[in-house]
């Protein structure tokens, strides 16, 4: 235990240059946080490349807490594809599958209708007041791969967001205090 | 250096990205699997077909499905989610897909079957095109894996047609 020691010695010993060295390091993670996430936005063509299940309604396929890998490219929409959408009004986008397509001969434009797995009934409900179809500019991403479980980190910040301040001092903490 | 904290953090770094290189592996073996599923329908009747006091038409029909999607499971496999979607064309969309049917198959030894059953969701058009219309029957199959990437592809089956007139 006496790392304990050693910490409370580190803070009393510190010294600008240092704070200021390991502040430009946190700064730098970061950003390059931030740059990869940024640059898988621009490889994969959706706003949010990588979005957590927050319902049950695409169960057994995919659990809450679950995350999905979205792609979007300038292929049409076909039925069979699961589609992450916003409805105008509603922050948080919705996950579910294409049932119906209906495209037009001349502008090539579409209407789609979704469905959840696991819903007895289609998304209509969901959907804005007097809205029945969704069309492409509400689509942000196609499925195309997944990672079970490992959303469960967001998805209790984004509950409890006590425990997201917890783990942002520690690690404050943590690069505060350590030696090199 | 040699302090628990550092030996904690290497530890968990190495284990998390061992743990996404064993995930990655085992989407990757996906891609070694050939599958080589069949599918056939059959439209036993037409219920009815009538036009909507909106204006749309609507059909309501009973098919025999039977397939065989075995090949398609690996042991990366959670389930297959599989769907029956009519395809046809109208003067004003140049493409319509309407799902008909669904179903999970979460094991193997379900993917061999056969089903009676009368049409899950609604056949509706956006207008009133459907008499007489020549139409495609699709099988879809999503493959989706307890790890990984997703496959999906399709049968197409040709040759189905709507009466003539409303009954």
């Amino acid at each position: 235990m006496s790392w304990i020691g050693d910490t409370v010695d580190s803070i009393k010993s510190i010294q600008i240059r240092q704070l200021l060295t390991q502040g430009v390091s946190l700064g730098m993670i970061v950003t390059s946080a931030l740059i990869i996430w940024k640059a898988l936005m621009c490889i994969t063509g959706s706003e949010s490349p990588v979005v957590v299940v927050l319902s049950e309604s695409m169960e057994p396929g995919f659990k809450r807490g679950d995350i999905l890998f979205l792609h979007m490219s300038k292929e049409p929409i076909r039925a069979g594809e699961i589609v992450v959408f916003n409805v105008d009004g509603r922050e948080i986008p919705i996950v579910h599958r294409v049932i119906k397509v209906h495209e037009r001969q001349d502008t090539g434009e579409v209407d789609v209708l979704t469905k959840g797995d696991n819903n007895p009934g289609d998304d209509r409900l969901l959907y804005a007041q007097g809205q029945h179809w969704l069309q492409r500019q509400h689509i942000m991403g196609r499925a195309v791969g997944f990672l079970p479980y490992v959303g469960w980190v967001t998805i209790i910040m984004t509950e409890k967001p006590i425990i997201k301040y917890i783990l942002i001092g520690a690690l404050g903490l943590l690069v505060i205090t350590s030696k090199d | 250096m040699h302090s628990f904290g550092y030996r904690l953090n290497a530890l968990l770094t190495f284990a998390v990205t061992i743990l996404a290189l064993m995930c990655a592996i085992a989407s990757l073996s996906d891609n070694f699997n050939t599958p080589s599923p069949s599918a056939e329908i059959q439209i036993t009747n037409i219920n009815w077909f009538q036009k909507q006091p909106q204006g749309n038409d609507e059909v309501s029909l009973t098919m025999n499905i039977s397939a065989d999607l075995q090949s398609l499971f690996t042991w990366n496999t959670k389930q297959v989610f599989i769907f029956v979607a009519a395809e046809y064309e109208t003067p004003k969309n140049s493409l319509n897909q309407v799902s008909l049917w669904d179903a999970i198959i979460p094991a193997k030894e379900h993917a061999k079957f056969w089903i009676h059953t009368s049409n899950k969701y609604r056949f509706v058009d956006q207008g009133n095109n459907l008499r007489g219309k020549e139409f495609n029957l699709t099988l879809h199959w999503h493959v989706m894996p307890k790890t990984g990437k997703m496959f999906a592809d399709k049968i197409v089956m040709t040759g189905y047609s709507l009466p003539e007139e409303y009954r």
